[in-house]
């Protein structure tokens, strides 16, 4: 490898990286305000100069050169000191001074760097130039006239969102970022943009002078807005979370978080239960906690066993699951399920519910198959990884199911299960050929009927063109919901006899239906009586007869296994508000009422045992190897019939209780999936 | 230069006439079929020859026709000052260059001859017939002043020509391009003082070329 000196130190460094790269390998670190790792080199801020030898006796820009075998790199001359202190100058003579009332100072890079490589004062008396704020939608905060034009916004929007909205218009002391005509941003990920702004021209709109930086308690945390359980930082004050930010997790998030995660925190502070609630003569009443479990539990102990069952929804941590099912199984019920999408899941051998490849292993993949899924929508951050792997140019992508804009071109095969029996020569032979083929399944392929023969045919497609073998993995399940991986990992599916979730809900097919924070069923014909444990006044509440409010996932600590089977521990945030408690103590308290008392009484012993009866749940942070297995065996044989598959989300912003309740959600509901609706009319 | 912005009247639509697509499509083959956006800068001029100006339909016209964002190509017309963003004049585009060797030379008489007659700086006319603009240096300098007008320059201009060049266009006729003080292109004032000899030009001092120079091979030297 080659070696160059930074301020005579040797340092060896990988052919191709930059003189900026070598100088942090070498530890020195380098301002600047355009350069971004994962983004293009633009090297218009002029931030990183550096003096190099041999070269012209200038400073250079080191973020855009080449580093050079023998090179000799200066990071700490007079003048690389005189050279970032007249770029300083400069940024700043058009840079207002309005930190006091900027949202982003105390975490500002042009502050921060100011201090740190700045003059002490300026010799520019002349007026500041204004610029006009801009609209960019209800996600993104302007104030133009902060802009210091390090274009980052327009280069993370145009390669890494693959939506060319942003752009930089006019140009020298008149040049401003603006979109279109200012329209919104019509990207899932617009708020990273404001996380890249190293000053305050973007900042986020929905927290726009709610906090502070250094007044928030801050939190590392994991986010169940999608399956991917992207890493967050949760920000909070007092009893409320302020705002989610992204934590680098090279194997999920990268360092970027889609608006959901990252917007939907608003929904934390409404719409929420704080105490129990009883129905008594049709109208739901205030309880206290005795009262509720009580009324639960003489309804579950008056019902015979096979004639209660239980819902597990789509927000719910591992621990409380696992309380759920053992309780349930005690009780003698096999009345059990945590699919509320009805996907044909669950069974077998693990890797048949797994995202085997790994979000990371996707990148390697070179040829995918995406079946009744919409990754777009149902997990942002794998899409634009697919896209990340496309702009590369070594992958090629085909979609059976909703034809949608992906951001990346792909071959269209057909709509649905038909397409799947009978798949078009040319969908073969791209998987054949390929070296290192993926399947990627939705949910919303398997569910209904002809799941379990669609989930069949594509073992048998995976088996024959080569999908998993010795070394390679690529059947990928995409899950939707953070819980479902978790839930079926500790087979939180119908027992011997047991009802499924379609079943269930049918009238009269129970006595006594638990909803475990399950709100995207609706259970208004089972005619049964509905208990409803959540943290959210949503659907699920709205036809219950008792009420237990629960926390909601930044107010517990709790186990998420995502979509790849990594599990995740999240971490609590702030309390449960008012009188709601853990869900799992909830689970253990009701155990006791019915007479079959749970054996344990502290989260820790929960998870002992979760995790002795089932050992993946005891590797926190750890992806274990795609392991081969028998794909074929997947589902059942069957008539594929002639389903048109459906995304299992139709409005991303609205998908479960948190999100409906959050005001920005529903802003951008209605901005983003308007026309939408309105095109496929 | 000041912000550049779209005109706030748009029009409702924008069609390429059929000899602006032709030469777009010209324009469009010269370069790879992944690369079509590359002809951005070509075709926003032929609309705007087309048009005398640059509209918002346009633009997004022009989007759909090379595949490209359409904030792309408003980045490309917004950066150039020589696209129009707003409608101009249609019997004259005045552009007066303003910078120092014209402004020494009496270009501030010329823009006060147009504000007179036309009105204030870069705005239409009352009756939309004209438009005047100070532009920076236009590279005639040895002719200064001078005022390129629709595509024509129009050099060594007094007051009295501009004023006079301005009615013509208005009574609807084309002026004459070039000096207004009798020169040829950039000689001189009254005429060439050096190679004025006219057996230069008729070919009696011409001489046979027995070879062209420098076209013998050089001789390879021996390595030192």
């Amino acid at each position: 490898m080659p070696i160059a000196k930074v301020n005579g130190v040797e340092v060896e460094f990988e052919p191709g990286m930059t003189v900026l790269q070598v100088a942090e390998r070498a530890g020195q670190e380098i301002p600047r305000f355009c350069y971004h790792e994962r983004l293009s080199i633009a090297g218009n801020c002029r931030m990183c100069l550096v003096e190099v030898k041999p070269g012209p006796p200038k400073p250079q820009a080191s973020c855009a050169l080449p580093a050079a075998d023998g090179q000799e790199i200066f990071t700490d001359t007079p003048m690389v000191k005189k050279a970032r202190e007249g770029v300083m100058e400069f940024l700043l003579i058009n840079h207002p001074l309005d930190c006091p009332i900027c949202d982003q100072g105390g975490e500002c890079d042009l502050q921060d760097q100011a201090v740190g490589y700045g003059r002490d004062g300026s010799r520019y008396g002349e007026n500041k130039r204004a610029v006009e704020e801009k609209n960019m939608g209800p996600t993104v905060k302007t104030f133009m006239t902060r802009c210091i034009q390090c274009t980052r916004c327009v280069r993370f929007i145009t390669e890494v969102a693959g939506v060319p909205d942003i752009g930089m218009i006019s140009r020298g002391e008149s040049a401003e970022i603006t979109t279109y005509l200012e329209k919104n941003i019509d990207s899932e990920l617009s708020g990273n943009v404001n996380d890249l702004c190293p000053v305050g021209a973007l900042t986020h709109r929905p927290w726009q002078y709610h906090y502070r930086p250094w007044e928030l308690k801050k939190t590392e945390t994991i986010d169940v807005m999608d399956a991917l359980g992207s890493n967050i930082r949760a920000d909070s004050r007092g009893a409320e979370v302020m705002r989610v930010l992204p934590r680098v997790n090279e194997g999920i998030n990268e360092e970027w978080l889609s608006d959901k995660s990252r917007y939907a925190v608003d929904g934390l502070q409404a719409r929420r239960l704080d105490r129990p609630w009883v129905r008594e003569n049709g109208k739901l009443r205030p309880a206290s906690w005795d009262e509720a479990l009580s009324v639960v539990a003489d309804k579950i102990k008056a019902a015979s066993a096979d004639r209660i069952g239980v819902i597990a929804g789509d927000l719910q941590d591992a621990e409380s699951m696992k309380a759920t099912l053992d309780l349930f199984r005690a009780l003698g019920s096999a009345n059990t399920d945590c699919r509320q999408d009805g996907a044909a899941l669950g069974g077998e051998a693990r890797e048949g519910w797994l995202f085997n490849s790994g979000l990371q292993g996707i990148e390697n993949a070179d040829a995918i198959l995406i079946v009744g899924a919409n990754p777009r929508t149902e997990a942002p951050l794998l899409n634009a990884r697919i896209r990340k792997s496309w702009l590369k140019g070594g992958v090629e992508v085909g979609v059976i199911g909703p034809q949608a804009d992906l951001t990346y071109d792909y071959n269209y095969l057909g709509a649905g299960s038909k397409t799947v029996g009978k798949l078009p020569k040319a969908a073969t032979d791209f998987l054949t050929k390929a070296e290192r083929p993926a399947i990627i399944v939705g949910a919303g392929a398997l569910t209904g009927e002809t799941g379990p023969a669609v989930l069949n045919a594509l073992g048998a497609l995976a088996k024959k063109v080569g999908v998993v073998k010795d070394g390679w993995n690529g059947f990928n399940v995409l899950h939707a919901a953070a819980a479902r991986v978790g839930g079926l990992d500790m087979g939180f599916l119908p027992g011997e006899g047991g009802l499924d979730v379609a079943t269930m809900l049918k009238p009269g097919a129970l006595d006594v239906l638990f909803l475990l924070g399950a709100d995207e069923v609706n259970a208004d014909a089972s005619g049964a009586f509905r208990v409803y444990l959540g943290s959210h006044g949503d659907r699920g509440a709205h036809g219950a007869d008792v009420i237990l409010p629960g926390a909601a996932y930044t107010e517990k600590s709790g186990l998420y296994v995502n979509t790849e089977g990594r599990v995740q521990m999240a971490e609590r945030v702030v309390f449960p508000k008012g009188e709601a408690k853990d869900d799992w103590a909830i689970i253990r308290a009701l155990s006791e009422r019915v007479g079959h008392k749970l054996p344990f009484d502290t989260l820790e012993q929960l998870r002992t045992k979760l995790m002795g009866d089932h050992p993946t749940f005891g590797r926190i942070d750890y992806l274990a190897p795609a392991a081969t297995f028998d794909v074929a065996k997947l589902g059942a044989k069957g008539d594929l019939g002639d389903v048109a598959f459906v995304s299992v989300i139709a409005d991303p912003y609205l998908t479960n209780p948190i999100a409906r309740a959050s005001e920005t959600m529903a802003q951008l509901s209605a901005e983003r999936m308007a026309p939408v609706a309105l095109a496929a009319e | 230069m000041s912000v550049r912005r779209l005109a706030k009247e748009q029009p409702s639509s924008f069609e390429f006439s059929k000899e602006t697509m032709e030469k777009a499509q010209w324009w469009i083959k010269k370069y790879p079929e992944s690369r079509r956006q590359s002809a951005v800068i070509p075709i926003l001029w032929l609309v705007q020859k087309q048009e005398g100006w640059v509209s918002e339909p346009s633009l997004r016209a022009i989007g759909d026709l090379l595949g490209m964002a359409y904030i792309r190509v408003l980045e490309v017309a917004t950066f150039y000052t020589m696209f129009q963003l707003t409608p101009v004049g249609t019997a004259a585009l005045i552009q007066v260059c303003g910078t120092t060797q014209c402004m020494l030379r009496g270009s501030n008489e010329l823009m006060r001859v147009c504000r007179e007659k036309i009105g204030p700086k870069d705005e239409l006319s009352a009756d939309g017939r004209f438009t005047w603009q100070e532009v920076e240096c236009i590279g005639a300098c040895s002719n200064a002043p001078v005022a390129q007008i629709n595509d024509l320059y129009y050099e060594d201009l007094t007051p009295e020509n501009m004023a006079q060049i301005i009615d013509d266009f208005a009574a609807g006729k084309t002026p004459k391009a070039g000096s207004y003080v009798g020169r040829h292109t950039s000689e001189p004032v009254g005429g060439a003082r050096v190679l004025t000899d006219p057996a230069l030009y008729d070919g009696s001092a011409a001489k046979k070329i027995k070879k062209l120079p420098n076209s013998e091979p050089v001789a390879e030297k021996a390595p030192v």
